[in-house]
């Protein structure tokens, strides 16, 4: 009768059970491979690092006089002083904090919202979906920094507002794409058979469609952060984030513009930071996005 | 009818014996990588024959088949060899005599005319550009007396009105007929047919089927059909080339192909054709084609050959054969042609038809909907026990509605009742009893996506075995293995992934899978209509094995009216939402009373 | 009814309940929540009762909720939107008619420069695939869609207003009795930082989808036709390839609608952005209920349009579902 499929010696070698790890494991191995992601993840690590560590290497005190205003870069102060007299150098170190804290915040709150509401809208579909989709356009049809500001008016610049409106203002979109995925994995074949077993709906959820779309999911992180981060030096520099005197990258920038074309360090530092940040945030992002396309393809789209 | 056409085949093959295209060492790679897909191809169309090119997944067909236009998608490259037509070197032509050839000379028939259409484009304007590109005529009136001709010759209307339409506005069917149209519109000297009717239903590919005899009668133009289904192949063409990895196995007149073909591939691949007066036995071929860089270096059917020898995979067999016209590359091809046909006689499931099993699942006056329209109108129908119940009709006729309504799969409203045991069952299989849910297992049409990808395989085994019982960790590993054995796959398989396997081997996890839970009832929905005709065989063989072994009802659902006699005592046939026919097999095939069955068979193409 | 119509009905009709359902959050982000909008701009004069219940009466708190929400809605509709608080007696409307007009001569501006440059951008990475043109401004792109408009803004600053360039001035100063048209030097810096914004998306989007057709089934199927070269690409490869970027086009035009505020606050351009961000640090409710209704409209409104151009250019959409 019929002989085994797995037929020795010529064909065995053919596929090796490797342990395979989680789907999203792999896009991140991929994504690594790439020269732009290696670059990104540099860029992003060094200047987390200052920011974390800056205030250590600190030579004074973010808030202390070091000499006139506007004075350019000497020996005491290597990036010249600011439009009050603090040194340059002390508040670039002290001022990536906020800044990077409030954007990973942001980032994670707006992924468990929308990842949320996109998994149980993309898998119960009808009324639940539509609905869902409905309130998360209202967000939608606010531009992200116009929801942040209509709120920040009524109840003033505090942190805890800013961090919890970007992340709604970021729920929607990830909401989106998380429910395309989960709509595409919901009509397999696999989920109708768990379903005919009488598997419960949240453990479908988790166990069969979560574990599917976690390469997208990460890919949609690395863009959200790098918005966010966007947002919030944004809405630093509006002066809606921290208040002086305290050191901050978007504040200083904001701060310190009437002195640009005799003292531009406290203003063109600043500026690169943040922008060097969120091209090396997009790097990675990009990264794992072409790795998730990669091996969507030699997968045959599993 | 077919007696005629093969009469006239023969006629036409003995009449012209000049080469129109002739094709030496082709040589197909993969870009960059270099991996080679096709190699060494070499044959010859000869004026006003079809030459069928026949092959199964990983066979390379549908690669050599668009090179006749030196064309490769994406990630292809065409490494060597030559292509002829007409003193010209098709391979090395400029790109103006390119042009000139494709379309002109050599035109080409997509396998998915849906896509293969301009979405944003009227059919007219696609019909026509390509009489203007290869200056058709000499005015444009003339053009469009043609298009007129061609519309007329597929069988569709050629009012303005129609020829408005966008590609979407067509059927299937009608698509396919455009596509044709444009092939034959500058009356080339080779069309080639890239598997046309493979996204068809079983009555439509019976009418384009017809249409291409036809027309490559009346035209005298050669054809080289490539398919994966030989019985297709069976009424067209005159001779048939045999693809086997990449590689051309065996090349020869349909007729001695047939009666006594020269490599064993061909042989077991004749065997495992679904035969629909039910003569023989379906016999399926162990293992699954590989992929191009996963070939031996020898013959690459050595792995699954029951005549191989040592030499065989070492060493590539030359092409050989009885003349120029019947070529093989077999070293014991001699052997293989003394053998007789073999034809195991039917068959696995002779059960003897009496009614007095018990019934597992009645099914009574059952109307199921879809959103707010009513798709089944009313259908009764019995399982019983130790049987098997084909559920036969093409797509649209409201089988899988019926398979999921039993399943509790259906997500709208039903009417009537579904028992089991004689117990109604609630439509939702969320709302049954676990002992219910378990009674009736599915397996789904594709195995590509009945199996989580993220899962191993001995995950995706032990799920219904912890829904429906309560075991330990040890004895839910001995369970799954032993499930994977009666599906004949070794345990080794457990810790893979889904992705890693081939499409039978899928399927048979898939099977296993609903083995674990032990049911009364299988239901199996089109569950090899994914695979190749030998994978096919084999999980069919697989199926009937396991109804004996096992004693479990089978609900066996399918469009392919030739494989019910190899699985099933009983058929039902359905059409738009009602049962048409409903008996014993033999009755049915044998005889049939509906309107509806009678087209189908006749429909349905045979060797 | 035919399928068409309906559909664009639909569409139309969800837009506006959207924007309905808009004005309710906007309402009722400054009106009803917990903490007295009185007393908050008040401040330490909120002491003083006569001026605190004079101001309650003007902000209409003294009624009920629903009926102030419809009160408002229906000023709204007339063109009324109440009075500016930070320039107290001030109707909203006629602080913010110049605003209007000059934002919208900026938007105007940056997407005459953004669309042409990114469809040249993105059609040329597509048929150049791979090339070190393609990498390059891919690599560009990549840049340029992460950093935040501001930072492009004041890049742009630290470029040209204080190298020795001096060309362009660095803050825009417009003249109110001038138009704004003869002072377009001063839209440059402003409109470039847009622009610089919203190519990247743009000829992104153009590339992929144009590189989607090219490799099609129905171009393929068009080269074995023997058609040339240049019938496939502008017959049968460029209508398909228009309908996605043309829907990212108004999106990105919707985008601007948000990003001319940290832009236009950082060239001091008097826009309705500057005026967003002025409003909400003085507090000036009226004018940030204001604003904030028609940045959100213009949003709605450009992403419904791109809608409904997708139903009517597509001729699946267009002669309905068959």
């Amino acid at each position: 009768m019929s002989a085994p499929d797995a037929t020795p010696e010529l064909l065995a070698a053919v596929t090796p059970a490797e342990k395979r790890p989680a789907q999203w494991i792999v896009t991140i191995r991929e994504a690594w491979r790439m020269g732009r992601t290696k670059a990104g993840v540099i860029i992003f690590v060094a200047i987390v690092a200052l920011a974390l560590l800056g205030p250590l290497f600190a030579p004074d005190s973010p808030t202390s006089f070091v000499g006139a205003p506007f004075a350019g870069p000497s020996a005491k102060a290597w990036l010249g002083t600011d439009y009050i007299g603090h040194d340059v150098l002390s508040r670039v170190l002290w001022g990536g904090r906020t800044v990077i804290g409030l954007a990973l915040a942001a980032t994670v709150i707006g992924l468990l919202l929308g990842v949320g509401l996109g998994m149980i809208s993309g898998y119960a579909r009808r009324w639940v979906d539509e609905t869902v989709m409905r309130i998360l356009d209202i967000v939608l049809a606010f531009p992200s920094i116009v929801l942040a500001l209509l709120f920040v008016s009524i109840v003033g610049p505090k942190l805890w507002l800013i961090v919890l409106m970007v992340g709604i203002s970021h729920a929607p979109r990830i909401a989106r794409v998380t429910r395309a995925a989960t709509v595409e994995i919901a009509q397999r074949d696999f989920i109708k058979s768990a379903e005919a077993l009488g598997v419960a709906r949240r453990k479908i959820l988790a166990f069969e469609i979560l574990p599917n779309i976690t390469s997208p999911l990460l890919v949609e992180f690395g863009l959200r952060l790098t918005y966010s981060i966007g947002l919030i030096a944004g809405l630093s520099f509006l002066g809606f984030g921290l208040q002086q005197p305290a050191a901050d990258w978007g504040l200083m920038i904001n701060e310190n513009r009437i002195g640009i074309t005799v003292q531009p360090w406290p203003v063109a530092v600043p500026v690169i930071l943040i922008g060097i940040l969120t091209i090396g945030t997009n790097l990675v992002a990009d990264g794992l996005g072409r790795a998730l396309i990669g091996i969507e393809r030699d997968t045959g789209g599993t | 009818m077919s007696e005629q056409m093969n009469a006239t085949a023969s006629e036409r093959a003995a009449v012209s014996a000049d080469v129109v295209l002739s094709v030496s060492d082709l040589r197909i790679v993969l870009d960059p990588s270099g991996i080679d897909i096709d190699d060494d191809v070499t044959l010859a169309i000869h004026a006003g024959e079809v030459l069928g090119l026949v092959g199964e997944s990983a066979s390379g067909k549908t690669t050599a088949a668009t090179s006749l236009l030196a064309h490769q998608r994406r990630g292809a490259r065409i490494a060597g060899g030559k292509i002829t037509i007409e003193g010209t070197d098709i391979l090395s032509a400029s790109h103006a005599a390119l042009r000139h050839i494709r379309g002109g000379l050599i035109s080409y028939v997509p396998q998915d005319a849906s896509a293969a259409l301009n979405p944003a484009l009227r059919i007219g304007t696609q019909l026509l550009e390509i009489l203007e590109a290869h200056s058709f005529g000499a005015s444009k009136a003339e053009r469009e007396a043609r298009l007129s001709e061609m519309m007329a010759e597929v069988l569709l209307p050629s009012e303005r009105a129609f020829l408005r339409r966008y590609p979407h506005q067509l059927s299937g069917g009608q698509q396919q007929r455009v596509a044709i149209a444009m092939a034959l519109a500058n009356r080339p000297k080779v069309i080639v047919f890239d598997e046309p009717t493979t996204a068809l239903d079983v009555t439509t590919q019976a009418h384009v089927l017809t249409t291409i005899r036809a027309l490559t009668h009346s035209y005298g133009v050669s054809a080289l059909y490539v398919t994966h289904d030989l019985a297709v192949v069976a009424n067209l063409a005159d001779r048939i080339a045999v693809m086997y990895a990449g590689r051309l196995v065996e090349i020869g007149p349909k007729e001695e192909l047939f009666a006594g073909a020269f490599h064993p591939y061909t042989r077991k691949l004749l065997a495992a054709i679904p035969d629909i007066s039910g003569t023989h036995a379906l016999r399926g071929i162990p293992g699954w084609a590989p992929r191009p860089g996963q070939r031996v270096p020898g013959c690459a059917f050595t792995p699954r050959c029951d005549m191989a020898i040592e030499r065989c995979a070492g060493e590539y067999p030359p092409y050989e054969g009885s003349g120029p016209d019947h070529q093989v590359r077999c070293w014991r091809w001699e052997e293989v042609r003394a053998q007789a046909p073999s034809h195991d006689v039917l068959l696995a499931q002779r059960v003897a038809s009496d009614s007095a099993e018990a019934e597992v699942i009645g099914v009574r006056d059952v109307i199921a909907y879809y959103q707010r329209k009513e798709t089944l109108h009313g259908i009764s129908a019995s399982l019983r026990e130790h049987r098997c119940l084909a559920l036969v009709g093409e797509s649209g006729s409201g089988k899988t509605t019926l398979a999921r309504c039993i399943a509790g799969l259906h997500p709208f409203k039903i009417e009537g009742d579904i028992e089991l045991r004689g117990k109604a069952l609630e439509r939702d299989a969320r709302s049954r009893s676990v002992a219910e849910r378990q009674a009736i297992q599915y397996i789904f049409q594709s195995p590509y996506s009945s199996l989580n990808p993220r899962k191993t395989i001995r995950q995706i085994l032990s799920q219904p075995l912890r829904v429906f019982f309560d075991l330990s960790k040890n004895e839910m590993e001995d369970r799954a293995a032993r499930v994977l054995e009666q599906v004949a796959l070794d345990s080794s398989l457990m810790g893979r992934y889904p992705d890693q396997l081939s499409g039978g081997e899928r399927q048979r996890i898939a099977i296993a899978r609903a083995l674990a839970a032990e049911p009364a009832v299988l239901i199996c929905d089109e569950v090899t209509s994914w695979l190749d005709v030998s994978v096919q065989a084999a999980i069919i063989e697989l199926l009937v094995k396991l109804q004996h072994e096992v004693g479990v009802c089978m609900l066996f659902v399918t469009h392919n009216l030739a494989l019910i006699h190899s699985i099933s005592q009983e058929v039902a046939v359905m059409n738009e939402g009602v049962i048409v026919e409903y008996g014993p097999v033999a009755e049915v095939l044998g005889d049939p009373k509906a309107e509806y069955t009678r087209k189908l068979l006749a429909d349905t193409p045979t060797i | 009814m035919p399928p068409l119509l309906k559909l664009i009905l639909i569409r139309l009709g969800l837009g506006i309940l959207t924007l309905w359902l808009v004005s309710v959050v906007v309402f009722a982000a400054t009106q009803a929540l917990p903490g007295d909008p009185a007393r908050a701009i008040l401040g330490k004069e909120a002491a003083n009762k006569a001026e605190y219940l004079a101001l309650r009466k003007q902000l209409h708190l003294d009624r009920p909720l629903y009926k102030q929400y419809f009160t408002w809605l229906g000023g709204v509709a007339q063109g009324n939107l109440g009075d500016s608080i930070a320039q107290q007696g001030t109707p909203v409307t006629s602080l913010l008619k110049d605003r209007v007009v000059d934002s919208a001569v900026l938007v105007l501006f940056a997407a005459l420069i953004s669309i042409p440059l990114s469809i040249l951008i993105g059609a040329l990475s597509a048929v150049w695939r791979d090339s070190r043109f393609d990498t390059t401004v891919n690599l560009g792109n990549l840049s340029l869609a992460a950093l935040p408009e501001f930072v492009i803004g004041i890049v742009l600053v630290l470029l040209f207003a204080i190298s020795v360039f001096h060309w362009l001035p660095a803050v825009s100063r417009v003249d109110p009795s001038i138009s704004v048209f003869s002072q377009l030097k001063l839209l440059v810096l402003p409109a470039i930082t847009l622009s610089l914004a919203v190519i990247p998306y743009v000829s992104r989007m153009l590339r992929a989808s144009t590189i989607e057709v090219l490799e099609s089934e129905y171009v393929m199927m068009a080269r074995l036709k023997g058609l040339s070269g240049n019938v496939v690409l502008w017959r049968h490869a460029l209508p398909n390839a228009i309908v996605p970027t043309l829907q990212v086009i108004a999106l990105n035009l919707a985008w601007l609608a948000g990003g001319i505020v940290t832009v236009e606050y950082v060239f001091g351009f008097p826009g309705i952005g500057s005026g967003l961000v002025d409003a909400v640090a003085n507090r000036d409710m009226p004018v940030v209920q204001a604003l904030c209704l028609l940045i959100a409209a213009v949003y709605v409104g450009l992403n419904l349009i791109a809608d409904i151009a997708t139903i009517l250019i597509s001729p699946r959409l267009r002669t309905g579902l068959r």
